[in-house]
Order: C-alpha cells, then sequence, then structure tokens
C-alpha cells in the first residue's frame, strides 16, 4: 500500500509538471468546449434577414402576432435605399431585398453567392406571400401543416457536445498515459528498478491506472461544471450520476487500449505518434465533434465497433436524454470486457525492457 | 540450494546466456567474499552487464547457478530484494521529479522512513542539489543519485553497472572516493567496468571477462605480479647512450632508445638502478612495473580495446 501510494505520487507529481500532458489532457479537450459551444450557440435553425424597400403591403398588413411568429425565422429589416439595400445583399450582410413594384408585383433580389441562404429566403418570403394569398380568400386554408422536432424541447447543441467532448478528453488521456508511462518507464529502466525493488507488480500496475482515473473524474467534473454554466446551458437529466461509472470504465478501456499501443511502441514519442493516430480518427468515426446522422452509412457502420461511441452515446443518454442505469449498464459492461481483452494480449507482449 | 560457504555473497556456478546468435556469458563462475570489493573486468560487450542481471535476478541464465547469499536470486525473490542495491548503467529516474523527491520515493518503496532521504543526499555531496530536477543534474550528480537511490535501504549487497562512464577526470575521483565509503562501511560491492586503472585501484579482486568468459580472477597486484612483466625504467635520452647501457648491463636487459627517453626493460631491476645511481643520472628518472592493460594484452594476445 505504502509502495502504490509512494509511485501514485511520484507520478502525480512528474504529471503535473509537464506542460506538454497538462495542456492535451486538461486544457485542450475544454478549449474544444468552450470554443463549440459558442460556435454552435445559436443552434442550428437558418434565420434570415429581408430588407424591405419602401412600402410592401403584404409586410405592413401584418398583425403584431403574425410578425412576432414571422420574427422567429425571418427579421425584417427596413431601407428604402434600393441601390444601398442590393449592396448589401450582394455583399451577404443581408439574405434578400423585397420591394413591391407600381404593378402591384412583389420582387425579391437575393444572392446565389451562398445556396442554401438563398433557398431559405425565398421560401420563407413565398410562404409569407402564400399566407396573404390565403388569407386574402377569406377562407379557412384547405390543408395545414405542423411541424414537430423529434428531441426534447430542450435539446441544445452543448447537450450533444458535452457526453462526446469529454468522450473524447477521456479517451485522449486514458490512451496517452498508459502508452506514455509504459514506453518512458520502460526505457529510462524505471521498470527494471522497480522489478529489483520489494514491490508488487500489483502495486506497479495499480499506481498508474489510480493516476488516471483520478485525472478522468477531474476532467468530467471540469467539463460539467463549465457544460452547467448559464452561459452554456447544459441541464443534467435523470440519472446523470451514471456518467462517473461510464468514465471510469471507459477510462480503463481507453488505457488499454493505450498498454497495447505501448507494447509495440519503442520510444516516447512513437508512443505518442500511435496514441493519436489511434484516437484522433476514433473521435470523428465515433462522432464526438459532430453527430453522425448526416454521415454516410459505412461511417455510422463503423462507429458501431468503436468504443469511443458507445461511450458518448451512453453518456449522452444518462447525461441529457434522462436514461437511467439501463442505457448505461451494457456499454459499462462493454468497456471493461474489451479492457480485459486488450490487457490479456498486452500481458503476452509486455516486456521489462527494451533488451 | 545453499552453499557450504557460509561467507560467500555470491556464487555463481558456470552461468551461460545466449541471444540470438550471440553467446553474451560463456560459463562464468565466481564466488565473491562478503565485505568484498569485487570488479567484472572487460571490454564493451564482454558479457559483463549480462553476468550481471543474471546476479541481480534480472534475467534467468540458460544454464549454470547464481545464489546470492546463498538463495537463487531467478525467479524474482522478494527475500533477497531488500538486501540488495542496484545502480543500473542508465539512471532509472521519475521525470521531472527533484533529486530529493526521487530518494524519497525509492525509500519509501523499500519502506524506510523519508528522513533517510536527506542523509543519503547529505553522503553523496547534493544536498545543495535536492530542488533539482533529476533531469537538469550533470553526468556526475546525476550518478551519485543514482548510487544514493541503491544505497538509502542500507543494502548489504551493491551492485554498479559502470558507474564512472561518461564522467570526467575529476568526477572518477569524487566517485571513487564514495564507493571506497561504501565499501568501508562493511557492505559488499560489485561493480563492472571498463577501466582497467579504476578496477586496479577500487577492487580487492577482478574478474578479467572477455568474449562471455572469466579469463582470470584475482587481487589485481597479484595478477600482475603472476604476469612477471618486465619492468620498465627510463631517464631522459642522452643520460646514457644505448651502446654503453648494453655493454655495462648484458643481454638481461632490452635497450630502446626513441630520441625522448631511454626505456631499459627488466626482470631484474636493481643493477639498472645501481648502474644509473653510481652516474648520478636519476632525475627524470621513471620506473612502471605491469598493469591490469599488461595482464589483459598477456592473456587475450590483444591490446585493450574500448
Amino acid at each position: 500500500m505504502k509502495a502504490f501510494l509512494s509511485l501514485s505520487r511520484s507520478l502525480l507529481v512528474s504529471n503535473a509538471r509537464d506542460r506538454t500532458w497538462l495542456f492535451f489532457t486538461v486544457l485542450f479537450p475544454l478549449m474544444f468546449l468552450l470554443l463549440f459551444g459558442v460556435l454552435f450557440k445559436g443552434g442550428s435553425a437558418a434565420h434570415s434577414t429581408v430588407l424591405q424597400v419602401g412600402p410592401v403591403s403584404v409586410l405592413d398588413r401584418m398583425t403584431p402576432a403574425q410578425r412576432a411568429e414571422l420574427g422567429r425565422s425571418l427579421t425584417i429589416k427596413r431601407d428604402d435605399n434600393l441601390s444601398d439595400a442590393l449592396k448589401q445583399v450582394r455583399d451577404g450582410t443581408d439574405d434578400g431585398a423585397l420591394q413591391q413594384t407600381a404593378s402591384g408585383q412583389l420582387l425579391l433580389h437575393f444572392s446565389a453567392g451562398d445556396a442554401t441562404r438563398a433557398a431559405t429566403v425565398q421560401g420563407l418570403v413565398d410562404a409569407v406571400v402564400q399566407q396573404a394569398n390565403q388569407d386574402a380568400t377569406g377562407r379557412p386554408p384547405a390543408w395545414t401543416l405542423t411541424t414537430a422536432q423529434v428531441e426534447d424541447q430542450s435539446t441544445k447543441p452543448i447537450q450533444y457536445l458535452t457526453p462526446g467532448l469529454l468522450g473524447w478528453a477521456i479517451a485522449t488521456s486514458g490512451t496517452f498515459s498508459a502508452a506514455l508511462t509504459l514506453v518512458a518507464w520502460r526505457r529510462k529502466r524505471i521498470l527494471r528498478r522497480l522489478r529489483l525493488a520489494p514491490v508488487s507488480l500489483t502495486a506497479v500496475v495499480a499506481a498508474p491506472t489510480a493516476v488516471t482515473l483520478v485525472v478522468a473524474l477531474v476532467q468530467t467534473a471540469v467539463f460539467l461544471g463549465v457544460a452547467t454554466l448559464p452561459y452554456y446551458g447544459l441541464r443534467l437529466t435523470g440519472d446523470w450520476w451514471l456518467a462517473v461509472p461510464l468514465v471510469l470504465s471507459g477510462s480503463v478501456c481507453f488505457m488499454s487500449i493505450g498498454l497495447l499501443a505501448g507494447s509495440f511502441a519503442k520510444t516516447e514519442n512513437a508512443a505518442q505518434s500511435v496514441a493519436q493516430l489511434i484516437v484522433l480518427p476514433m473521435a470523428f468515426l465515433s462522432g464526438s465533434f459532430f453527430p453522425l446522422d448526416f454521415a454516410p452509412g459505412w461511417v455510422q457502420s463503423v462507429a458501431q465497433v468503436m468504443p469511443l461511441h458507445h461511450l458518448s452515446a451512453a453518456m449522452q443518454d444518462v447525461l441529457s436524454r434522462g436514461k437511467g442505469v439501463d442505457a448505461a449498464l451494457p456499454t459499462i459492461g462493454g468497456l471493461l470486457a474489451l479492457a480485459v481483452v486488450l490487457c490479456a494480449v498486452s500481458l503476452r507482449l509486455f516486456r521489462w525492457d527494451d533488451a | 540450494m545453499t552453499t557450504g560457504d557460509e561467507d560467500a555473497a555470491i556464487t555463481a556456478d558456470g552461468l551461460r546466456k545466449r541471444y540470438g546468435a550471440v553467446q553474451a556469458v560463456d560459463g562464468v563462475s565466481l564466488t565473491v567474499r562478503r565485505g568484498e570489493f569485487f570488479g567484472l573486468l572487460g571490454p564493451n560487450g564482454a558479457g559483463k552487464t549480462t553476468t550481471l542481471e543474471i546476479l541481480e535476478g534480472l534475467r534467468e541464465p540458460d544454464e549454470g547457478a547464481a545464489t546470492l547469499f546463498g538463495e537463487r536470486p531467478w525467479p524474482r525473490n522478494p527475500r533477497l530484494l531488500p538486501r540488495i542495491g542496484v545502480q543500473l548503467q542508465a539512471s532509472a529516474f521519475f521525470e521531472r521529479l527533484t533529486a530529493h523527491e526521487q530518494l524519497a520515493a525509492f525509500a519509501s518503496l523499500y519502506g524506510v522512513g523519508a528522513r533517510r532521504a536527506e542523509e543519503m543526499l547529505a553522503r553523496v555531496g547534493l544536498t545543495e542539489f535536492a530542488g533539482t530536477q533529476a533531469e537538469k543534474l550533470s553526468g556526475g550528480q546525476a550518478q551519485r543519485l543514482s548510487i544514493a537511490c541503491a544505497l538509502v535501504h542500507e543494502p548489504e549487497l551493491v551492485f554498479l553497472d559502470e558507474p564512472t562512464t561518461g564522467l570526467d577526470p575529476q568526477a572518477r575521483r569524487n566517485l571513487w572516493d564514495l564507493l571506497r565509503e561504501i565499501n568501508a562501511d562493511g557492505r559488499t560491492v560489485v561493480l563492472t567496468t571498463h577501466y582497467l586503472d579504476e578496477a586496479e585501484i577500487l577492487c580487492d579482486r577482478v574478474a578479467v571477462m572477455d568474449h562471455g568468459k572469466v579469463l582470470r580472477t584475482g587481487p589485481p597486484a597479484a595478477l600482475i605480479r603472476e604476469l612477471d612483466a618486465p619492468t620498465r625504467i627510463s631517464v631522459p635520452s642522452g643520460a646514457l647512450s644505448a651502446a654503453e647501457a648494453r655493454a655495462a648491463l648484458g643481454d638481461d636487459v632490452e635497450v630502446v632508445d626513441d630520441g625522448v627517453s631511454l626505456v631499459l626493460a627488466t626482470r631484474e631491476p636493481a643493477p639498472v638502478l645501481a648502474l644509473l645511481g653510481a652516474r648520478g643520472e636519476l632525475h627524470g628518472l621513471q620506473v612502471r612495473g605491469g598493469t591490469l592493460e599488461d595482464v589483459f594484452l598477456h592473456l587475450t594476445g590483444r591490446e585493450f580495446r574500448e
């Protein structure tokens, strides 16, 4: 026990003095969260602005209620100078300029520079005109369409980003710390030196593991702390405490991946490269940074075999989808099972030194 | 296995170890008595380190057996570990820990109080570097720290693998003083070195190794004496001509004058010194006996290579 504590303390001090390690395991993923959180904050709903040039009767005749309803997707601004308005449309400041010609025709100027924005603004203005036409008939509409989003009304990007980026952070620190510790201890002959000291092998394995688990818990606390700030607005739902066993089992799983990488790598640099080559593509293929809903089918299939995908999905379930133990247990079991297999392989490949 | 020899700290009997095509250790047998300062001497690649690793219990010999204090070091023997201290060829330090933290960590691995760390730092003269990270120590300081880590738990037997390699002459001499003190404490010290002068100065006994075999074992002075090498007496050229020397001393003395020094090599130095003394030509006189270098040359038929 004393040896375990001594080794853990030495490792923790050694890590804390390593600026690169601090940056990549703690700050780097947090920066992503802060940055992505800001970038996606407005939500993905398209919002357009249209300049009204001169009097436009369909807009002028709208009731305040209709205006507020329209304001959710379309902002109307007034600019009576046509050439000035066209310039703003041309350089992309606004999406369209609407004017009413002398013959009563409505004319919408738009820029084809951004196809999505062009289509959106045409659709929105067209809807406004159709609505006005329909109102003009004085009869109730024959068909109406209401839309409903399938996610919880409160789902925001932060509720997707937090579990995704946290999963990626756990994967990075787990894989890197195991691979680097193994290679550095082997290269610096610390493993060999420990073998000659009356220290149990359990302590030699348990100390780096414990340190990594503590780091993972700190990462989790920091992530959830930042994401639940009012500015980012993550709302924890249901059994969110299940994120703790998920993080721990995920960390163990990724340490076993790092252990395997460290078994092959001869130098610290090689270990770092191998770990990055595993974690970064896995993060993309697992949808850690953005949802895979629009990814090609093969990517979605590949994601199914990625431990990180399951970790992130299960964390999303317990953190923001209000799910419970049922959602977390299979993932915890799967992650630990994979860890057992990889540790067994690493044990076969284990060597005390390079000679 | 226990040996009849209660006095032995180490016994090795017919150790062999092969790495692929290389027979690194080829039948090494030796005994080290308690309290002895023993040297494994040989050029790089002679098999010293592998022999040491088998003795420490880091490697299993293909053939033969080793014992430390009557016990087998392989497989990993937890009863032996607290009794031995090991300094590895490359300094095994935890990254980014200070000298004091390294020692405190090793102390607690051996269940020794951290107070020992300060004592050991003082002992190896590193007190003022207690707060320096190990990576920033000089070569000599790092070796001292490494030795301190090996000694922190007061082992009876200390293994040192090429402790002075890569050090400047001053640092080597300082380290020699430390090593002599360690041995004077009553600890058995086993050291590998490829420096002949080091073995000659420090060791009670040496085993001269080459190509995985022990060529000769014994006290350095005895090995040199046994060699019966001629004593080489030199004086500055011009004190005595080569022809005069040959005429006066006869065929038993080999005379060479290279224009700088007149060198007289003989197994009977007395008549030569008497002659030089009688002629008042003792200024700049040098007398050199055999060295371990000569022993190695004699045993292997070639110069000691580094």
